[in-house]
């Protein structure tokens, strides 16, 4: 080896530094451009449709959703002052209190019979998971049908039992409990396959270990089954809670938010408030309160979900 | 393990008595759609079978034209989320740039905004740039997506990064790179993120509900509830058969990919 | 001049502790070098420092004399095999051996001729069509193998090429792929963490521990006058026998206290200078007693009998050492057993520095026959 080799000339130096600059610069103009489409998307129709949201919560609009009068907080103020949307509170939270602990127990219970190995099981499992196939419109309507006052297969059946027949859909204190159902049985099919997912990549060694100390059924289910699931279990509790949050549709089609606004959950009383009563200032504070909600929610989960990676 | 015969017994009765109540209430449309509005009515049996619904349906009610509208928002929304989740899954996984890490996390940010919180600004945008009743109002907001680049991202980190190191070696581009080696290794997990994407869009009601002032592109789902608000009372036979056509496709759809999607799903969601 | 010389290369990441410190060594044209050490030692970084496919923080890289720090992968004109072979599951054996072809845009006539070439080399004729799933990992191996043999590039990297596969196969492979170097007069860097494969296999060897290098040599001057005690307990199996020495008196010295050995006026004025003294001896050079006189005892904890050799562990005041005696012995664990050690066996070592003091000192012409 030469001295002369062991040396670094200053032009090699800055030749090196150079193509070492260019070559960061072209890896994130390619990156840019490889994320360019999405991130121009979420621009445009998630941060700022967010920060358009929270800027028109603080102000009057005309009907055509142009900002008027900045009012400050006025528009949050009268809100929680209003009895309509005390009301829509309150009807969201007692709808998630009814369709969620229901949901994940119906599903789970199908998961844990729809996990054995039996034969025809397949067909079961297509069954059970056949609600993600099935729109809102779709099952809206399908549930119309059965909560029809007089033809209706609910009312039907009270009749052939010689029960009262029940207003399902406007009497105010069953529309909240038709609306549940009818969503509850909307969820299952994606709970249940997320489930059963959940059951299927466990290890089945823990199942022949336990059945060689002698476990029994439902010892296995309460000490392995259930624990080994959480993680799962989790996942779709904040899922099926947030999608609770987010239900529209059911209440477009079964009752418009009523009877005496009974169903008149937040993001249908965001819809009444923008789209028929033009009041883009109102509506845009309860968008706010959805999403701090929301926002409250997905945090809950990921905080939490760092924890159930561990034990994976 | 063999299981035993008491038991067999008692999960098969389970199963039987779940299946027939989660099933029932499409089962009693599918029926209805067949019968007559008579039978209907009068809460009888079946008499008779019919076609007449469907045909009525059809004709009466442009209910084709929903479909096609559907299947071609679906298919187009489909598309875009493919293309643009796996060019971003593609950067997330295999270039290294300054600012990854963030945009990575500003993604992660996109799933906490809920779309319900958003529609206010969003109809006023569609408004303005002037795609009401647009197929590019229906579709173009939703191309962008947060869970399909974690799936394709998490599917797409399993694909040794030796590969890449081989095709640097012999000179391959970037965009070769992805085209020719990335897509088709991860063809399943497309399949997969596909198949989700079209269900979820063709069950979308509320965005083309606002988007959607006339027939022009209306899908079907507000279809069936224009349908459902015009004829309630009196024409249960037809609605059913429409509920009927919108559930079909995604039916048919979940129960052929009903393995991979679950599988799918719980990927991009546990990991 | 050197095919490939690095000077003073230096590897960090994040300016933290280095990887690799100011690394210096020269590859002779069609050589077959090795790099050895146990993992995290730094010789992937090295290799794929040499590839490209890493920066190089400090030092100069040169091939064919001409500094290439900056250049990309594609433009060193180089071959790698990868640990895990990095083959398209999506494409079949021939596209996948064409792969890189076909990226430099080679002719289709010019293909079609060395993919004949290289698959009747690499006895893959019958397998062009499969899928590399459908196919052993000896089959897999030579895929990879005969992608970078069809690049026809003078350099091929190796990273750990041989250790997803049995070792019956791995010896197999060991033949092959250095009959194949010799033959194409390949220039091969190959990486491994198995000094079986470092000895058998390199026209030489650099044995690399936390980022530094321990040696650079023949793989019988490794095993003969290893330079530190790391090189002398990663080179052989079993491992060098290594005591601690203690200089008693003028004439003799103790190891381990319990083996005794006089001590020679050269040898004597060698450690003048080192406080402890490290001794290590291989387990061939532990003898029986059949040629020679018996000069120790020691207690036999362990005999493992493997039919063309006989491998014994003994107890030396609390270590164990071992001992590899050709031919079938019949020993009882447990006994006292005469054996002998020569003094001019020993290799010594500085015990504060882990540096070499003096080699071994038999002839060895003695040992290396030379037909």
């Amino acid at each position: 080896m030469t001295e002369a080799a062991a040396t670094l000339s200053q032009e090699d130096y800055i030749l090196f530094e150079q193509t070492k600059r260019k070559h960061r610069y072209k890896q994130f103009i390619k990156g840019m451009l490889f994320l360019l489409p999405s991130i121009v998307l979420f621009s445009v129709f998630l941060f700022y449709p967010l920060l358009r949201t929270i800027y028109l919560s603080f102000f009057l609009t005309d009907a055509s959703g142009a900002p008027t009068v900045f009012i400050g907080w006025d528009n949050f103020v009268t809100l929680f002052q209003s009895s309509i949307f005390q009301q829509s509170i309150k009807s969201t939270f007692l709808f998630v209190l009814y369709t969620v602990p229901l949901t994940i127990v119906v599903s789970l219970f199908l998961a844990i019979i729809a996990n054995e190995k039996l034969r025809g099981i397949g067909f079961f499992r297509t069954i059970f998971s056949s609600g993600m196939g099935i729109s809102v419109a779709a099952a809206s309507v399908f549930w119309l049908y059965l909560f029809h006052p007089t033809i209706g297969f609910l009312n039907i059946i009270l009749d052939t039992f010689r029960l009262e027949k029940i207003s399902w859909l406007t009497d105010p204190s069953w529309a909240l409990i038709a609306i549940s159902v009818t969503t509850i049985w909307m969820n299952i099919g994606f709970t249940f396959l997320i489930l059963l997912g959940g059951l299927q990549s466990m290890d089945k060694y823990l199942y022949e270990s336990a059945d060689v100390d002698g476990a029994g059924y439902f010892y296995k289910l309460r000490r392995i089954t259930i624990p080994m699931l959480s993680p799962t279990l989790f996942f779709v509790v904040t899922v099926t809670i947030i999608n609770a949050f987010q239900t529209f549709g059911q209440v477009d089609i079964l009752t418009q938010g009523g009877p005496q606004n009974a169903t008149n959950f937040i993001v249908y009383s965001i819809y009444r408030e923008a789209f028929t009563n033009y009041q883009f200032g109102s509506a845009s504070a309860q968008a706010i309160i959805l999403f701090i909600i929301i926002l409250i929610m997905t945090i809950i989960q990921f905080k939490l979900g760092e924890r159930k990676v561990h034990y994976q | 393990m063999r299981i035993p015969l008491g038991r067999k017994i008692v999960t098969y009765f389970l199963l039987s008595t779940a299946a027939l109540l989660v099933f029932m209430p499409t089962l009693m449309a599918v029926v209805m759609s067949f019968m007559t509005n008579q039978d209907i009515m009068t809460g009888s049996f079946p008499s008779a079978f019919s076609l007449d619904n469907y045909r009525r349906a059809f004709e009466q009610f442009s209910l084709m034209h929903y479909v096609i509208n559907s299947l071609f928002v679906s298919i187009i929304i489909m598309i875009g989320q493919l293309v643009l989740s796996s060019l971003a899954a593609y950067a997330f996984v295999f270039l290294e740039f300054k600012g990854r890490d963030f945009l990575f996390y500003l993604f992660i940010a996109t799933m906490m905004v809920p779309f319900e919180a958003s529609i206010i600004p969003n109809f006023h945008t569609i408004r303005d740039l002037g795609w009401i009743d647009q197929y590019t109002g229906l579709t173009v907001p939703f191309f962008a997506m947060a869970f399909g680049t974690f799936l394709l991202r998490q599917n797409f980190k399993q694909i040794p990064k030796e590969l890449r190191e081989a095709s640097q070696i012999a000179g391959m581009g970037e965009v070769k790179f992805y085209l020719t080696v990335v897509l088709p290794v991860a063809k399943t997990s497309l399949i997969t993120l596909g198949v989700y994407g079209f269900l979820t869009s063709w069950n979308m009601y509320l965005w083309p509900l606002l988007a959607t002032t006339n027939d022009s592109v209306r899908t079907v789902q507000i279809g069936l509830r224009q349908l459902q608000s015009q004829e309630q009372m009196n024409d249960w036979g037809m609605i059913m058969s429409g509920a009927v056509i919108v559930i079909i496709p995604t039916l048919i759809l979940l129960f052929l990919g009903q393995k991979k999607l679950q599988r799918g799903l719980t990927e991009g969601a546990l990991k | 001049m050197s095919y490939i010389e690095l000077t003073d290369i230096t590897k960090s990441y994040h300016a933290g502790k280095n990887i690799l410190e100011k690394i210096n060594f020269t590859i002779e044209k069609g050589e077959f070098f090795v790099l050895v050490g146990p993992s995290g030692s730094g010789k992937s970084t090295l290799l794929r420092m040499i590839a490209g496919l890493e920066n190089v923080t400090d030092g100069i890289l040169k091939m064919n004399q001409k500094i290439v720090n900056h250049l990309p992968p594609k433009d060193r004109n180089l071959s790698m095999v990868f640990q895990n072979y990095a083959l398209y599951p999506h494409l079949s054996v021939e596209q996948n051996i064409l792969f890189g072809l076909q990226a430099k845009k080679v002719s289709k006539k010019e293909q079609k001729k060395r993919l004949k070439e290289t698959a009747e080399m690499m006895g893959l004729s019958d397998f062009l069509d499969r899928k590399p799933r459908q196919l052993s990992g000896g089959q897999r191996q030579r895929v990879a193998l005969a992608r970078a043999v069809v690049s026809e590039a003078p350099l091929c990297l190796m990273d750990e090429p041989l250790s997803n596969l049995d070792a019956k196969l791995r010896a197999q492979m060991r033949v092959e792929i250095r009959r194949l170097q010799k033959q194409l007069g390949l220039t091969l860097i190959y990486v491994t963490h198995d000094q079986v494969e470092a000895m058998t296999m390199g026209d030489r060897i650099m044995v690399l521990n936390d980022g530094e290098i321990q040696q650079v040599g023949k793989p019988i001057t490794l095993y003969n006058e290893p330079a530190n005690l790391f090189v002398a307990s990663f080179i052989g199996s079993p491992k060098m026998n290594i005591g601690k020495a203690e200089v008693k008196n003028t004439s003799c010295f103790l190891i381990n206290n319990t083996l005794s050995f006089p001590v020679g006026p050269i040898l004597q004025e060698a450690l003048k200078e080192h406080k402890d003294i490290v001794v290590g001896i291989r387990p061939e050079h532990i003898q029986p007693t059949t040629h020679h006189e018996a000069t120790h005892s020691l207690e036999v904890v362990n005999v493992e009998q493997l039919g063309n050799e006989t491998t014994l562990a003994f107890d030396v005041d609390g270590e164990l050492w071992t001992a590899k005696w050709p031919g079938q012995w019949d020993i009882m664990a447990g006994h006292q057993l005469k054996v002998y050690i020569s003094e001019e066996h020993l290799s010594f070592f500085d015990a504060q520095t882990k540096q070499l003091v003096r080699p071994a000192s038999f002839n060895s012409q003695e040992e290396v026959q030379a037909i």
